[in-house]
């Protein structure tokens, strides 16, 4: 990025410039502040290398799948109600600046007061925007009755039902805020939960926490379809970011689908699924194509030629991956994955700790996500080789206007 | 446990299917080229009826609008081999080994009914169709099988005995050793889809609303409720699927790579479920499944041991350590009375050196169903 085509003025000149910062200042100036910055921000053309964080829909859903993921589960800590609102509005100055490759806060990393810790933690100056984006998502809990949303809960942020097989870990398991940042550079990820993070101290702390590399789904064709852990390339079928009609009905909420202010947004289920690397590795090419019901280098389903010939799920081992999952067998549901790799490690026994983070986007969980993976947890031979141990499901609110903080719909 | 509800193919029809889309594998066998056979929703056309002993291949195309599946069948419609699920429009090359005799080729549009058929006939040598070293293999390893099926009937009602008679303490100490039989011969059990979920589903494997039943619903009333109260249904039903899994062992389809696959698997449940000790969730009697897991691998690997020494001489002298290593990690782990200590008592140290020698194992053992097929 250049100063050329900085959409706000600044005098710093490096690649990262500051956000005007609300850390320090009274709620009502925050506001004030924020609407004032956002506006100039959004009169100018976008910075290259960045997507829009204002629009109908958040970004980070069906924006091309960047490199790289840090995605985060909070507790809020506060009861206060002004506070968690004050808290969306401090995240969202701030992600609307880190997407635009701008420091978080007035003065940024290295202008502020040398005796006073600086604003923005640094580690991402001098990388460019990396085409970050920062999502925000609800959980069930958060309508607990704290904060007096319990009326506010849609019907389709339902909590999901225990699947056969499900070896969950609460630790790695549910929520009442979430964060999904999406970069290509992992650094500038990892710069904006640990921003966000820091911004939330006394308001909501991280519950767990997720790295992903090596994009394990794509939103378009131009992309070419990524490899998950097992070798195989993945989301071949997923719902593409230009397919507006396939969006409309499988992706964004709808105003008349039960709750009225998640409008143009969605439901988001993430489902941390390790990997048994080990014993896949020890099984033959046959068995792993029969198994997933592609091949391994094409990616062509059984018995067809090319990754993107129609799937016949008839034609296909009865107990295969593709064919359990598609749509024609699951009432036509589909799903918008955007999964990320994983490796944390060693497990203690030598073994990777590995697998994929499930993340896929859909309009209503209760009749998508549930009856495929009702159907798969029971039949899919995959099961041998992985473990969902983490789950989580978030309503994810509609996009952000310019003045406007994420989720406001749903506070007023 | 296998963890799908559906049975598994992979060990048996795949292994004698060549799943290609346009014949690339070229046919070789029955001195003529392959055997077309034309699908369509009301005719199948079988290019020859006269075939030679040993290896055929069935060229099949469905050319009708139904999915078809495709049988051959010996006399009194045994199945020799078959392929489900052939799309409109696919084709695919199924190989078969035959001996002289009399069979029919079976088409069903739709995958119902008897199907359309057409009787063929094999005729030349009854001896070199298949190689008699894995011929031998294959029977050893059938009689281990039935053998093993055999000696779990008596072990298995013994541990329902005490049960039913609500004898808790003698219940625990037959439990694991009921188990044994069935741990070494699993993958072969597995092959009939339903007989597995029904007998050793673990508690974390049921779906929502499904009852569960078979060992592991009987050892959580031992362990945790201290109780046999309610069980005797179970451990009735229990025995009922052991002695159907006896009688179903001969017709078991088995060859040389199912055997070594098995083998494999076994070695799968030991990684997945024995070190991490999911398996015995309440009892910890990990250990002696894993013994179990290890004998039955080490008797697959034993029958094809011969025709592993010819293909691949470096390969034996790796599996031999291998399993030495593994027989001597459990060694210290084995009590006075021929069984094992709990696997609570192993400590993490203990844990990490076992899931090396298995993975040791396990990685030269995943080499040994390429290595033992002709």
């Amino acid at each position: 990025m250049t100063p050329e085509t900085a959409p706000a003025p600044d005098p710093g000149g490096v690649s990262r410039r500051r956000a005007l910062g609300m850390l320090g200042v009274g709620a009502a100036a925050v506001g004030a502040g924020a609407a004032l910055r956002v506006g100039a921000a959004s009169a100018a053309p976008p910075p290259p290398d960045t997507f829009a964080f204002y629009g109908p829909h958040q970004a980070g859903i069906v924006s091309p799948v960047q490199g790289h993921l840090h995605f985060a589960a909070y507790d809020v800590t506060t009861t206060d109600r002004t506070a968690l609102v004050l808290l969306l509005r401090k995240w969202t100055e701030a992600a609307a600046a880190m997407t635009e490759g701008r420091e978080v806060g007035s003065t940024g990393a290295l202008g502020g007061p040398a005796l006073a810790p600086p604003q923005d933690t640094g580690e991402a100056l001098g990388h460019p925007a990396s085409r970050l984006t920062i999502t925000f998502g609800f959980g069930p809990s958060l309508f607990d009755g704290r904060f007096g949303l319990a009326d506010r809960r849609p019907p389709a942020l339902a909590d999901l039902p225990a699947f056969a097989g499900d070896t969950l870990d609460p630790q790695r398991s549910n929520g009442d805020l979430c964060i999904q940042a999406c970069a290509d550079d992992p650094q500038v990820a990892v710069h904006a939960i640990r921003n966000l993070s820091r911004l939330a101290a006394g308001a909501a702390a991280v519950r767990w926490a997720q790295l992903g590399f090596g994009r394990a789904a794509t939103t378009s064709t131009a992309e070419q379809t990524p490899r998950n852990l097992f070798g195989f390339k993945d989301g071949t079928a997923n719902v593409l970011a230009d397919d507006t009609a396939a969006l409309d009905e499988h992706v964004w909420a709808a105003p008349g689908d039960g709750a009225a202010w998640m409008a143009g947004g969605s439901y988001l289920v993430g489902r941390q699924i390790r990997m048994l690397i080990e014993t896949w590795d020890r099984s033959s090419l046959r068995e792993q194509e029969q198994i997933i019901g592609r091949d391994k280098g094409e990616g062509a389903p059984l018995g067809s030629r090319r990754e993107r010939d129609e799937v016949v799920p008839t034609a296909l081992p009865r107990d295969s991956h593709v064919r359990l999952s598609h749509p024609s067998m699951n009432g036509g549901a589909r799903l918008l994955r955007r999964g990320y790799n994983f490796v944390e490690g060693s497990d203690g026994l030598g073994h990777l700790d590995a697998g994929l983070f499930f993340l896929a986007y859909q309009r209503d969980p209760r009749k998508a996500f549930v009856p495929i993976q009702r159907r798969l947890s029971r039949d899919d031979t995959l099961n041998e080789y992985i473990r969902h141990t983490g789950s989580s499901v978030w309503a994810v609110p509609p996009g952000v206007q310019p003045g406007q903080y994420v989720g406001q719909p749903l506070f007023t | 446990m296998r963890r799908s509800a559906l049975p598994a193919l992979l060990g048996t029809a795949t292994l004698v299917l060549t799943a290609c889309g346009s014949g690339d594998d070229a046919a070789t066998g029955g001195g003529a080229g392959p055997v077309a056979v034309a699908a369509s929703d009301s005719t199948c056309d079988v290019s020859r009826t006269e075939l030679t002993s040993g290896k055929n291949v069935l060229s099949i195309s469905n050319k009708g609008s139904k999915t078809t599946e495709v049988y051959l069948y010996a006399e009194g419609d045994r199945i020799i081999a078959e392929k489900e699920n052939i799309a409109p429009g696919l084709s695919y090359d199924l190989t078969v080994q035959v001996q002289p005799g009399s069979y029919t080729v079976a088409c069903k549009p739709g995958q119902v009914g008897d199907g359309i058929r057409t009787p063929v006939t094999v005729a030349g040598d009854a001896a070199p169709t298949a190689d008699p070293v894995t011929e031998k293999a294959v029977a050893d390893y059938r009689a281990y099988v039935q053998q093993q099926a055999d000696a779990l009937i008596p072990l298995a009602t013994g541990f329902a005995d005490a049960v039913k008679a609500g004898d808790v303490a003698k219940a625990q100490s037959l439990y694991a050793p009921s188990r044994v039989p069935w741990e070494a011969i699993e993958p072969v059990a597995e092959a009939f889809g339903d007989l597995d979920p029904a007998v050793d589903l673990r508690e974390a494997d049921l779906e929502p609303d499904q009852e569960w039943t078979g060992w592991h619903r009987i050892e959580k009333a031992l362990w945790v409720d201290g109780s046999t109260d309610g069980m005797a249904p179970v451990a009735d039903g229990l025995i009922a699927n052991l002695v159907d899994l006896q009688s179903r062992v001969p017709d078991a389809e088995m060859t040389a790579t199912s055997i070594g696959n098995g083998a494999k698997e076994l070695l799968d449940e030991v990684a997945t479920g024995k070190i991490t000790g999911e398996e015995e969730a309440f009892s910890h009697t990990d250990l002696v499944d894993f013994d179990a897991n290890v004998a039955g691998a080490k008797k697959a690997y034993d029958v094809l041991r011969p025709i592993v020494q010819e293909s691949q001489p470096d390969l034996v002298t790796q599996l031999d350590r291998a399993f030495a290593d593994v027989t001597a990690a459990l060694k210290p782990y084995a009590t006075p009375g021929g069984s094992y200590v709990s696997y609570e008592t192993v400590d993490e140290a203990g844990r990490r050196e076992l899931a090396r020698v298995v993975d040791a194992l396990g990685e030269p053992l995943s080499q040994l169903a390429a290595a033992a097929t002709r």
